[in-house]
């Protein structure tokens, strides 16, 4: 446990003085906060009734299953817009470990630092699970930290107790403090099994950036009506991602395997 | 092949048995038996891409060998590896420091690792020991090469090895760091630590190694630095005299355990086993013929005319 705190402590001390990384950790959250709370703002702003009470007819019919019954059409189309952006919210659980990863494992390659760590009384079992901490982490407080700020500024601009209680229910729950995580972790796997292939940080972490398509297939999905992003649709997603995590961080923990590193790792 | 084998009085500090490693199609290295014994430094020659890296990485249980056994310090290679790495101290063929971090966080980080109890203590010993004490809060990467590689020299120390494996510790560095490092793998030697060295530097070999293997994904000869050049080239007498010629060259010739003279400006060359008990004898005859002997010292062919003829011959 105690080389694991080391090997995160290390990783962290170098990665961010990385200033891509030090941008990605930091400014991504921000912005895919500040968005869905300008949205709140503006349609807060707006008056109920006129031209959206009869344009709401128009919406997906899976609309209806986010709005109480006790929620006015104008709230409704608030917790439809924002709910939107609960997907985007799990960019971030994918992009931060990814970068992180990739600079902190291709780095590692690029210096020939890899063999002298390796040659520690460390298991690789630990370092794989030292560096996966190490970009999991942040990537999950990053997530948790624009969580909360969204919830804090959701409570200040709407001020409804129903509408927030529609705004942050149970998915979004579920979607940050499980899904995420998961989704971190497979992105964390995918950039170990790409950065054994490549000596680039920048190649490796857009080969990675790979994991977030089927986010994105998701979103428009849920866009164009075809998927309704449910409570039901985020605990089946938190399922199936816990098989996936375990397959990747078996073929992972395979690659990372010392003879391997030091001799097929090009 | 002539390989030397410790004494069983002399505990060995790696011992391994038909130690081969294969990569695919390629024979990396073939069958290595050898002993190095506690205390000793021992020269690892090889030309590039003879498997002396592998052979490293395989005892200090970083690959493991396809076949044949290996004892490092007591464990078994394969079967005791955290043991092995815990045990040893390394330096690879490249330094490999983190380059944003400071030299001394750098150390910090091995020492940890490596378990050390005193992780402060022992960082401050080295980095003053190496001269980098007044630098230990600088990048690494800001270090000059022979700094570097002096900072990589005390990471492997850090946890006290009794066996350090140092992989070409001179290469790519200025004369004068050179010098500092032979310095101390010289001063190592001489707190007993045992030191398997991999070197293409000969002159190095020759002035630090008690023995010497010399290896080509085999190994091809093990055995003291002067005694190579012997099995090699014999050892030979140079006799400077005033004026020489055929009739003193025959003197000499007709001594029984002279294998071969030559005569070269007014020097005769004259191969023998055992100088130090015929040199008297042959001085003798050289009188007795009428030579005025003016003095005697011997060739001493240089490590690098041995290395290049016992590769030239594998």
């Amino acid at each position: 446990m105690n080389k694991i705190r080391t090997i995160i402590r290390k990783e962290w001390a170098e990665v961010f003085k990385n200033r891509m990384v030090l941008f990605t950790v930091a400014f991504m959250p921000l912005i895919l906060t500040a968005i869905p709370l300008v949205i709140l703002a503006v349609t807060g702003g707006m008056s109920s009734g006129s031209e959206l009470d009869t344009n709401l007819s128009e919406l997906p019919d899976q609309f209806s299953s986010f709005c109480p019954a006790d929620l006015n059409p104008m709230e409704c189309m608030q917790v439809y817009l924002v709910s939107q952006f609960m997907l985007m919210f799990m960019i971030m659980p994918l992009v931060i470990p990814v970068t992180i990863a990739a600079y902190s494992i291709v780095g590692e390659k690029t210096t020939r630092s890899l063999e002298p760590l390796l040659a520690t009384p460390i298991t690789t079992l630990e370092l794989l699970v030292g560096k996966s901490l190490s970009a999991v982490i942040p990537a999950i407080v990053a997530t948790d930290i624009a969580f909360g700020v969204f919830a804090a500024g959701a409570w200040i601009i709407v001020r409804d107790k129903m509408l927030l209680t529609a705004l942050l229910d149970a998915r979004w729950l579920i979607a940050v403090l499980i899904v995420g995580p998961l989704m971190a972790m497979s992105a964390v796997c995918v950039s170990v099994m790409v950065s054994s292939r490549v000596n680039d940080p920048r190649v490796a972490e857009q080969v990675s950036m790979v994991v977030i398509l089927p986010l994105m297939a998701v979103f428009f999905g849920q866009l164009a009506g075809l998927i309704t992003v449910s409570r039901q649709f985020v605990l089946i997603i938190a399922l199936g991602l816990i098989f996936v995590d375990a397959g990747l961080f078996y073929a992972a923990e395979r690659l990372f395997q010392r003879e391997a590193i030091l001799t097929r790792w090009k | 092949m002539r390989i030397s084998r410790a004494p069983n009085s002399v505990k060995p500090m790696i011992h391994t048995e038909n130690l081969s490693k294969k990569f695919k199609d390629l024979q990396a290295v073939d069958r290595l038996s050898l002993d190095v014994r506690e205390g000793e430094v021992f020269g690892f020659l090889g030309p590039n891409g003879a498997g002396k890296t592998t052979t490293v990485r395989m005892l200090t249980s970083l690959i493991g060998p396809t076949s044949g056994t290996a004892v490092v310090n007591g464990f078994t290679v394969g079967k005791q590896d955290t043991d092995i790495r815990r045990s040893v101290g390394i330096l690879t063929e490249t330094p490999g420091m983190y380059d944003n971090l400071s030299a001394e966080y750098n150390l910090r980080i091995y020492a940890e690792l490596y378990e050390v109890k005193d992780v402060a203590g022992q960082v401050e010993k080295y980095l003053r020991m190496l001269g980098l004490w007044e630098r230990r809060f600088d990048e690494a990467g800001a270090f000059s090469k022979g700094m570097k590689q002096k900072l990589a020299i005390a990471r492997a120390l850090l946890h006290e090895p009794r066996l350090l494996f140092l992989d070409e510790p001179t290469s790519a560095l200025d004369p004068e760091s050179a010098h500092l490092v032979r310095d101390f793998i010289a001063e190592l030697r001489t707190e007993g630590r045992t030191i398997f060295l991999c070197t293409h530097n000969l002159d190095e070999a020759d002035r630090l190694c008690d023995r010497i293997g010399v290896f080509k994904s085999r190994l091809l000869v093990v055995d003291t630095p002067s005694n190579l050049r012997a099995s090699v080239f014999g050892r030979k007498v140079v006799f400077h005299l005033r004026q020489t010629g055929e009739a003193l060259a025959s003197a000499v010739r007709a001594l029984p355990f002279v294998r071969e003279v030559k005569a070269i400006d007014n020097k005769l060359l004259v191969n023998v086993d055992d100088p130090e008990t015929r040199n008297p004898d042959i001085i003798r005859a050289l009188v007795g013929a009428g030579a005025d002997v003016q003095f005697v010292g011997e060739l001493r062919h240089s490590l690098e005319e041995v290395y290049l003829q016992l590769v030239k011959n594998a």
